[in-house]
């Protein structure tokens, strides 16, 4: 049985990623040409590795079930990546970064993973300039930065309101640069559907060509996981419709450790729900809640009437408004952290304040700022006496040219202008901070098999802050797999490439053919959706901001019925042998269903409230804190690693101790 | 609202394919175009039909994969956005909508709505890259100032989303607009000039070996591009070609 041992190099932290980089064992140049990896995903993290990995010699197999690298989620990111540059000069450094990161993850993530985190992140951004990436500059030339949530200075490094997308595309090109010159064989519109091991190793995948039908082998000497987030269990995020687990839950079923599965982020400024026919949930940057206030009718007659249609929030005074963040965190304000500023929206809304016909948003208003900056704007340019219409025109100028972007993108999806009406914005699944259990190289419980990015756990903890989803992407994919995976492999350079006519591809292929064609003759009476939308509302209602026992207890009964019935009535229309849509579809909610009990024992199971895990039964009593998240530091300063056994509830929970030698333990307070 | 849907059927590459008429009843005008095919999927599922396959992903206007030509526009009767944009307010009820694939020679039909864009994929990888290995040692960022002004322009030719709308518009199917796009990016960048003479001709000639038309001059791509990449880009790469063509 696989144990944990997170493998973190022994000496000072800011020394530890330095000396071991020296230490490790390499593979000769010569050597490199004789070794596969393959790589699946091709976002940021597994675009960067895939294109690094050929560069340094090895010959790369990579997959996408979209049809090019550059279509990867990783291109929705708009607001930044964080790198310790100090362009600023405002005492910024690699411990800061890394301090920032372990507190904004209520201290539940691996310190020295993060360390070395901080310690790359200005080299992302020198490689990516290298690149061609163009980030924002200021008008001597130099590269611009902006602050972001919850920080005290600024390194957030930007293209725009499309970071994601210029990071990506730069990694992109880099890929091309090698599948011009054969060192990745790309795959696009395939999907991984299951990995093979040899002797304990990963040695290969089987994968599904999405055009023809046609099950693939693919074999290597080493495999990596780059596949994304979960944040689809919950049917409704802001993932994109094709963002699955299947490949980290595969791995998991074969060995790999699912490390915290109920660390979710719950993002607080999304284009709230408008129906059931709603497929995905939009994002706007939270820097919107640097200008607009947040509030909800003081009332409830208001708030009803507003919910039917018969009062515009612009009638409702001043005086019967609650603008509860600002009541609530006085010290930080509409600023608090996206996980507290969630939750208050959800305890607003269940108390009835709602201001949508659904009930569930909440009032985004930049009037005060267009007051504010329009009078600053007159003094500015000299307008004596301006008219309050006059000030309010200056203001939405200023408000335009920060925000405009996505004050269009809000228009055309809700048919509102935000400047007249304050927008509507509520809650929604964004980002899993759980992921599959890995060591300081990135590997899994599983020999050779690595997993970067999103799809691992290791550098957010219970909570990521803005601006460093990008950063440890490109960390892991550029700068820390290359070198750790390198280690591993010097022990294969005479193992020659790996067959694939072997048992071990035979089983592996079997199962995968046999879980096809069971949803291909199913004769069910349900659709793929039908089960997913059933999941997610499970999820949502009782796995979401807010967990207790009773609920999540609930919740993992609820997941298992879906399940069986699912594996009864589930309907997939079409054949094997061609593009379908349908039978994808069907593969990724199986696994799910089976993710998805997984998270709600672990919520279950962790009985204290850190980041975005939020249990109601773990708040403080009295004090300035009353009401607010408690943390148990002496009970649940651990990482959840749970080890597959045959049925989701079965599972076995290994623990990994968190060791916190170079940051305080300390209470997150925002009143 | 209640409309009839006029939309192209194929069933793989070989199929001849068809124009088919369904309809879908109660459609919100909240509902995005997609969400609106949502229903009209179950509706074929619930049926025993197969629904109808079209490529789509982000659902947020940045992937670029969403593809479809409605009512004989790239990305239907809206500016500035993607299919998955598009809301059916922009539709009465009643109406009857038109939808097919982006149509190229270039671009293949693999079923119904979904086509072969490996065309682009192949043309990026003629030379849309700067070669500079993953080191960690590259010079810092701020080593060579970058004028504002470069800077901006080359961001607002890499937000390309390489949709293929701009193929799809064109009477000739020319990929000028993508393809210049991408040359402009780097050709505004000091980092990009030392590859830019091979660049610009390895990246044309394999945008015309793929069968793309060539440009008139006609604008139809800058109209209907989602994120309006101007037309400029294109006079940028014929003088970059030029320059090129006279040093090679």
């Amino acid at each position: 049985m696989a144990t944990l041992d997170s493998k973190v190099p022994k000496g000072p932290i800011a020394d530890k990623w330095t000396s071991y980089k020296d230490k490790i064992d390499l593979v000769n140049p010569a050597n490199k040409r004789n070794i596969d990896i393959i790589v699946v995903g091709t976002g940021l993290a597994g675009g960067s590795a895939a294109a690094t990995l050929a560069e340094l010699g090895y010959n790369v197999k990579a997959f996408a079930y979209q049809d090019s690298p550059r279509r990867a989620h990783s291109i929705a990111a708009q607001g930044g990546i964080n790198a310790a540059k100090n362009y600023m000069g405002d005492g910024d450094s690699n411990y800061r970064l890394f301090y920032d990161t372990v507190k904004g993850g209520d201290y539940r993530s691996r310190e020295a993973n993060v360390y070395r985190l901080a310690e790359v992140s200005g080299n992302i951004i020198d490689q990516c300039v290298a690149q061609g990436v163009p980030f924002a500059r200021d008008y001597g030339g130099l590269l611009d930065n902006r602050s972001f949530g919850g920080v005290l200075v600024s390194r957030t490094f930007y293209a725009k309101g499309q970071t994601g997308q210029q990071l990506l595309l730069g990694a992109y090109s880099a890929m091309n640069r090698q599948i011009a010159r054969g060192k990745i064989e790309m795959h696009n519109r395939h999907e991984m559907l299951d990995v093979v091991k040899v002797d304990g190793k990963a040695r290969g995948i089987i994968a599904r060509n999405l055009i023809t039908g046609e099950i693939e082998r693919h074999s290597a000497h080493a495999v990596v996981i780059a596949s994304g987030g979960y944040g689809n269990v919950y049917f409704l995020s802001t993932n994109a419709m094709g963002s699955n687990a299947t490949a980290a839950w595969k791995i998991h079923k074969k060995g790999a450790f699912f490390a915290n599965p109920c660390y979710t982020q719950i993002h607080p400024t999304c284009i709230p729900r408008s129906g059931d026919y709603q497929s995905k949930l939009t994002l706007m940057s939270e820097s919107l809640r640097n200008d607009g206030r947040i509030w909800v009718p003081k009332h409830l007659e208001d708030a009803k009437a507003i919910q039917e249609g018969k009062l515009k929030p612009t009638l409702i005074p001043e005086e019967n408004r609650d603008y509860y963040l600002e009541r609530r965190y006085p010290a930080f304000g509409n600023l608090v952290p996206r996980d507290v500023a969630s939750r208050a929206a959800k305890e607003r809304c269940d108390a009835g304040y709602g201001v949508n016909a659904t009930g569930e948003a909440v009032y985004l208003d930049f009037a005060a700022a267009f007051v504010r900056y329009g009078t600053e704007q007159a003094k500015i340019k000299g307008i004596h006496d301006p008219s309050k219409e006059e000030i309010i025109k200056l203001g939405q100028a200023i408000i335009e040219a920060k925000y405009g972007n996505l004050f269009q993108m809000y228009e055309k999806i809700i048919a509102e202008n935000p400047y007249e009406t304050p927008m509507m914005i509520y809650p929604a699944t964004h980002y899993t901070m759980g992921g599959v259990w890995v060591d300081y190289n990135l590997m899994t419980t599983v020999q050779g098999l690595y997993c970067i990015g999103e799809a691992n756990f290791s550098d957010h903890g219970a909570n990521r802050l803005g601006a460093s989803a990008l950063m440890q992407g490109l960390a892991d994919g550029y700068f820390v797999l290359p070198y750790t995976i390198g280690d591993y492999l010097s022990d294969d350079i005479r193992t020659g490439t790996i067959k694939t006519d072997t048992p071990e591809f035979d089983e592996a292929e079997k199962s995968v053919k046999e879980r096809l064609d069971f949803f291909i003759n199913n004769n069910g009476t349900h659709s793929v959706d039908y089960f997913h939308k059933k999941l997610g509302k499970v999820m949502w209602n009782k796995v979401g901001m807010s967990r207790n026992e009773k609920h999540l207890k609930e919740a993992i009964a609820e997941i298992k019925e879906i399940r069986e019935d699912f594996w009864k009535n589930v309907k997939v229309p079409g054949n094997l042998n061609e593009f379908n849509q349908e039978l994808e579809k069907a593969g990724r909610v199986a696994d799910f269903l089976e993710l998805g009990e997984l998270f709600a024992l672990d919520a279950l199971d962790r009985n204290e409230s850190c980041g975005g895990h939020f249990r109601e039964e773990s708040v403080e009593l009295d004090g300035p804190q009353k009401g607010e998240a408690k943390r148990k530091d002496k009970e649940y300063a651990y990482v959840s690693a749970w080890e597959f056994k045959g049925e989701p509830s079965d599972a076995v929970l290994h623990k990994e101790q968190l060791e916190f030698k170079d940051i305080e333990l300390k209470t997150r307070s925002y009143k | 609202m209640n409309l009839t849907l006029k939309i192209w059927r194929q069933k793989g590459p070989q199929d001849k394919g068809q124009m088919v008429d369904y309809r879908v009843k109660d459609i919100s005008e909240h509902m995005s175009f997609l969400e609106m095919m949502d229903v009209l999927n179950e509706q074929l599922v619930a049926k025993d039909e197969d629904p109808v396959a079209f490529d789509h992903d982000c659902r947020e206007g940045i992937c670029g994969m969403c593809s479809m030509y409605i009512n004989g526009e790239a990305h239907g009767p809206d500016r500035g956005i993607t299919t998955c944009q598009l809301h059916m307010r922009m539709f009465k009820d009643g109406d009857t909508i038109t939808i097919e694939p982006f149509r190229a020679n270039a671009f293949p039909i693999i079923k119904d709505l979904v086509v072969d864009r490996m065309s682009f994929e192949r043309i990026q990888q003629a030379g849309g890259f700067i070669s500079v290995n993953t080191s960690g040692n590259t010079q810092d960022a701020n080593a060579i100032p970058i004028s504002k002004h470069a800077a901006d322009e080359a961001m607002d030719a890499a937000t390309c989303i390489g949709c293929g709308a701009c193929v799809a518009s064109c009477k000739n199917s020319s990929a000028m607009l993508f393809v210049s796009a991408k040359v402009s990016q780097f050709a505004l960048l000091p980092q990009g000039q030392v590859e830019a003479t091979d660049r610009v001709l390895n990246m044309v000639k394999q945008m015309d070996d793929e069968g793309f038309g060539n440009c008139t001059n006609t604008g139809a791509c800058e109209v209907e591009c989602p994120k309006g990449i101007s037309l400029e880009n294109i006079a940028r790469m014929n003088s970059e070609y030029l320059k090129a063509s006279l040093k090679g």
